[in-house]
């Protein structure tokens, strides 16, 4: 049966990177418990629309949980209170009436706001570009079954690789370190035959290029394996370390 | 024998004119086998130091603009790619989860390239092009090892071997998956083999920027007019030639299982500059999708077609007991086996849940207006998988399908391994789309189109897990080879200035148009309307249509566009980041596209795969297809703001195969 709940939102507004931010408070009346998060956003931008003010800018786009947009603190967690979700698929009966809800970007320096809740997070872009990848061409590859794979490290590859790049982990990082998101390309790529052959290199290069934009480093807090939403394990972190130190001692 | 690809102009929707005009599709002759053979062995190629000299634009990053962005660029292209996400990776492409088909035979099953080239004209209902379809099922075993190579981490059998599973439409197992997240690792392949080459400077990698038009210079795509959506700015870019990869027109519906984002512009866009928009009203439901549940919902979510493969889909079978279920004083898990009607293995023995998906989602609307819908709304079937859980045990059945029964949870707040599933059809992907030539070029010469975004290889319906095959093969596989085919003979043109006339014009049309939208302050949000253009389009062009529905579409649509074009609201400014601008941009041309569509099913006096016109079915309440009148593509040609679009056609003459009845039940 469908539930309605009054909440009361307080967002993050931020004309653009280098304004000033605030946050704003809200009243949304009747809001369905069986509406999604972000469902919920929509109809505050409809109501701030409707008041002729400017809709609140956030993140987001396939909204079942894997394009990995959208990116939303929400009291004090990134992507929300449930776990093993993303913010879009966070849902409103997970909140009270009368509930007060914060909302914030990522904070992280590594991502900075171009605008209220949207952050620029093309610094983990450029660690992929830096090293995240295996260097064939188009063409030319052995068949796909020329090389049999465990299933073992098969599956264990496929839950790194799950990884939505979505940056949860670098928020909720006191340090703000993008380790979970390097540990699960790296880890992923050092599983498997195809990606071993760089895997030293590989692992230097990830590494480097997050120190270089500005990620802190990684105390083992476990918060970003806590918060993030696709369950990506800590002991990725444990291989990279691994790989990064085998890759430093042959040097 | 060379096959006959013809384009012939009509005046009118339906009335053929007594002089055709012919226009070369450019299909290679020769046997089926060897066309793209010999395609490759006579093609023209560029040297390696002239393709440093030349530039392409490929917009979208998904996977076939991606695989297209990244190829180029080893190869030796100068490549500028585009996407409207903050980064590559996020394009819609990485939602798809069932899985990717390959005519690899691994399992013994009888498969090969040829039975997946039929399977898949026989799925698209023979309205697709057969020497297309040839050549992507010959190269979709490429596609595979190519995926392998990447370190694209396949589900594996305990020998390490890769593992297959069964899709709808096919009796052999060939489709190769990731989990229940086939399209994000396959988007993450084609992501990191792009990340490579933009690391090397091969890449100019432009994220959060909109393409608004494509710049036209003597007759040929020269670049493309895009809108910084950080800073607003319109700029304007040069290449030799212009690919574009942005996906379907799903949203057309307002609610659909794309992405917030997708949308046809890009396709518009091209229409208006002379590309042809083809087959508009092919468009696919999905027949396993949650179901609607309120007004305020903003999408809808898609339960992988894999489900099907252990899932058995059912209805009550008396009335009394569906009234009671929806009123919820009656448990499905508590109705009898004898009590319920499994209605896809009834109607269908020979392929039961596993029938193509425009098969199955009619087969659901028929169940739900026949009134043994589920659901609070009726608008919903069961599907079950109580037998499989017997069968294979819980372990088995988290093991395959965990994370689809994890999203249905979190979304409908039920638990899947305790009562059956609800589902409902809903759009899905688009068929139709821009028309291109054998070398998927448009007709606009030097503008490619890939992808979802091209009408070429699904006909009138697609196969589960030939997407993202399509996707790919385009991209890795056929534009690297016959885009040179075209290049070859633009070795000799230096880079042009954005400076040229054509591209301040095309520059002013798109600041005119924002100024427009801007300046109207009308009334109504623009998801108002797109929700209201939804609306019409679902009922009147979406799983039945008919006659009298479409003419009243069209007119409804026309208000629409009168509506929005008087009244829309646009808050913010054109130079800053404005997401409501965005979107009315794009619900412009969604608006567009309703028209097309709403025509195109008008003038398609048959049923074909996802376009079911109502007065033409079996009496067994199958499509019936009338091949002697519409054996070919519609190609809709823009003739002016004020004016009605003019139907080409391009005739699909079938050389290899014979045209059947579809049969999926014997």
């Amino acid at each position: 049966m469908e539930k309605t709940i009054n909440v009361t939102l307080k967002v993050w507004r931020q004309a653009g990177p280098k304004a000033q931010g605030k946050f704003e408070t809200y009243k949304l009346n009747n809001v369905s418990t069986d509406s999604s998060f972000l469902e919920m956003m929509d109809i505050l931008n409809e109501q701030l629309i409707s008041e002729r003010k400017e809709p609140v800018a956030f993140d987001h786009d396939c909204r079942e949980g894997i394009c990995g947009m959208c990116s939303l603190y929400i009291n004090g967690h990134p992507h929300g209170p449930d776990g093993e979700i993303t913010t879009c698929q966070l849902h409103m009966r997970k909140f009270k009436d009368g509930d007060t809800i914060t909302i914030e970007p990522w904070r992280s320096a590594a991502f900075p706001v171009i605008k209220d809740l949207m952050v620029n997070r093309g610094a983990y872009d450029k660690i992929i570009q830096a090293g995240g990848f295996v260097s064939v061409n188009t063409g030319g590859v052995p068949d796909g079954n020329a090389i049999p794979i465990s299933k073992i490290y098969a599956d264990e590859a496929m839950d790194a690789a799950s990884c939505i790049g979505c940056g949860a982990c670098a928020a909720a990082c006191k340090n703000g370190s993008a380790m979970l998101f390097v540990a699960a390309k790296v880890s992923q790529l050092a599983l498997l035959p195809q990606g071993k052959v760089e895997r030293a290199t590989r692992a230097k290069a990830m590494v480097a290029k997050m120190d270089e934009l500005g990620f802190g480093n990684c105390t083992n807090t476990g918060a970003c394996e806590a918060e993030c939403p696709k369950n990506i394990s800590i002991s990725h972190i444990a291989r990279l370390n691994r790989e990064f130190l085998s890759a430093k001692i042959k040097d | 024998m060379a096959k006959k690809e013809t384009v012939v102009e009509t005046t009118q929707a339906v009335k053929p004119t007594e002089t055709p005009i012919m226009i070369d599709a450019k299909v290679p002759s020769g046997p089926l086998a060897e066309k793209w053979k010999n395609y490759k062995a006579h093609q023209k190629l560029v040297n390696p130091s002239n393709k440093r000299r030349l530039d392409i634009i490929v917009v979208g990053t998904g996977l076939a603009g991606a695989s297209a962005a990244a190829s180029l660029a080893e190869l030796g292209f100068n490549v500028l790619n585009f996407c409207i996400q903050d980064s590559p990776r996020r394009a819609h492409s990485i939602a798809a989860q069932g899985g990717i088909n390959a005519a690899k035979n691994y399992q013994n099953d009888g498969d090969s390239v040829y039975r997946l080239f039929y399977d898949t004209i026989k799925g698209g209902d023979y309205r697709a092009r057969e020497s297309n379809v040839y050549r992507l099922a010959e190269v979709s075993g490429s596609i595979i090892d190519q995926c392998v190579a990447q370190g694209v981490p396949f589900a594996r059998e305990y020998g390490g071997l890769l593992d297959n599973r069964s899709f709808g439409g096919a009796q052999v197992s060939r489709t190769f998956y990731a989990k229940g997240q086939t399209g994000q690792q396959l988007l993450l392949g084609a992501y990191s083999a792009l990340s490579r080459q933009v690391g090397k400077g091969a890449v100019k990698l432009y994220s959060r920027y909109e393409m608004l038009d494509v710049v036209i210079i003597d007759g040929r795509a020269r670049g493309i007019i895009a809108r910084n959506l950080v800073s607003g700015k319109i700029e304007r870019f040069f290449a030799h030639a212009v690919v574009v990869g942005t996906g379907g027109y799903g949203n057309v519906f307002f609610l659909s299982t794309n992405a917030m984002g997708s949308n046809g512009s890009a396709a518009i866009q091209m229409y208006k500059k002379g590309a042809y928009f083809a087959n508009p009203c092919y468009a696919q439901i999905h027949p396993t999708c949650i179901p609607v549940h309120g007004e305020f919902q903003s999408k809808l979510t898609l339960m992988s077609e894999s489900l099907r493969n252990d899932g058995r889909i059912w209805v009550p079978k008396k009335k009394e007991d569906a009234e009671a279920i929806r009123k919820g004083t009656l448990k499905p898990t508590d109705l009898k086996e004898e009590d319920r009607d499994y209605y896809l293995e009834r109607r269908y023995p020979a392929f039961g849940n596993l029938v193509p998906r425009d098969v199955a989602s009619r087969a659901a609307k028929e169940r739900c207006d026949a009134g043994y819908g589920v659901g609070a709304t009726g608008l919903a079937v069961y599907l079950d998988f109580a037998d499989s859980i017997k069968r294979l045990g819980l372990d088995v059945v988290k093991a395959r399908y965990g994370n689809l029964f994890q999203m249905y949870e979190k979304i409908v707040d039920d638990n899947p391994y305790e009562t059956p599933m609800m589902i409902y059809p809903a759009i899905h992907y688009t068929m139709g789309g821009i028309w291109v030539d054998y070398e998927l070029q448009t007709s606009v010469k030097g503008l490619f189109c890939i992808g979802e975004a091209n009408f070429s290889d699904h006909g009138a319906n697609r196969l589960g897990a030939s997407a993202l095959m399509q996707g790919l093969a385009d991209g890795y596989f056929v534009l690297p080879y016959t885009i040179q085919n075209y290049l070859a003979d633009q070795i000799q043109v230096p880079r042009m200035s954005t400076d040229l006339p054509e591209f301040i014009e095309a520059e002013k049309e798109v600041n005119d148009k924002i100024q427009k939208l801007l300046s109207i302050q009308g009334q109504r949000s623009v998801d108002s309307i797109h929700r209201e253009l939804g609306l019409v389009m679902w009922d009147f062009v979406g799983m039945g249509r008919n006659k009298e529905g479409l003419q009243l579409a069209i007119d409804k649509i026309k208000a629409i566009k009168k509506e929005f074009w008087t009244n829309v609201y646009i808050p913010g400014k054109a130079d800053d980041l404005n997401v409501e601008l965005e979107k009315a941009l794009r619900v412009a041309d969604f608006i567009e596209i309703g028209n097309l569509m709403a025509r195109d099913a008008l003038q398609r006096e048959e049923s074909c795969g996802g376009h079911f016109r109502e007065e033409y079915q079996t009496p067994e309440g199958e499509a019936l297809r009338n091949d002697d009148e519409y054996a070919y593509a519609a190609c809709w040609k823009y003739m002016g703001e004020d004016a009605d679009p003019v139907m080409l056609k391009e005739r699909l003459d079938y050389e290899f195969i014979k045209r059947q009845q579809r049969n999926y039940k014997a």
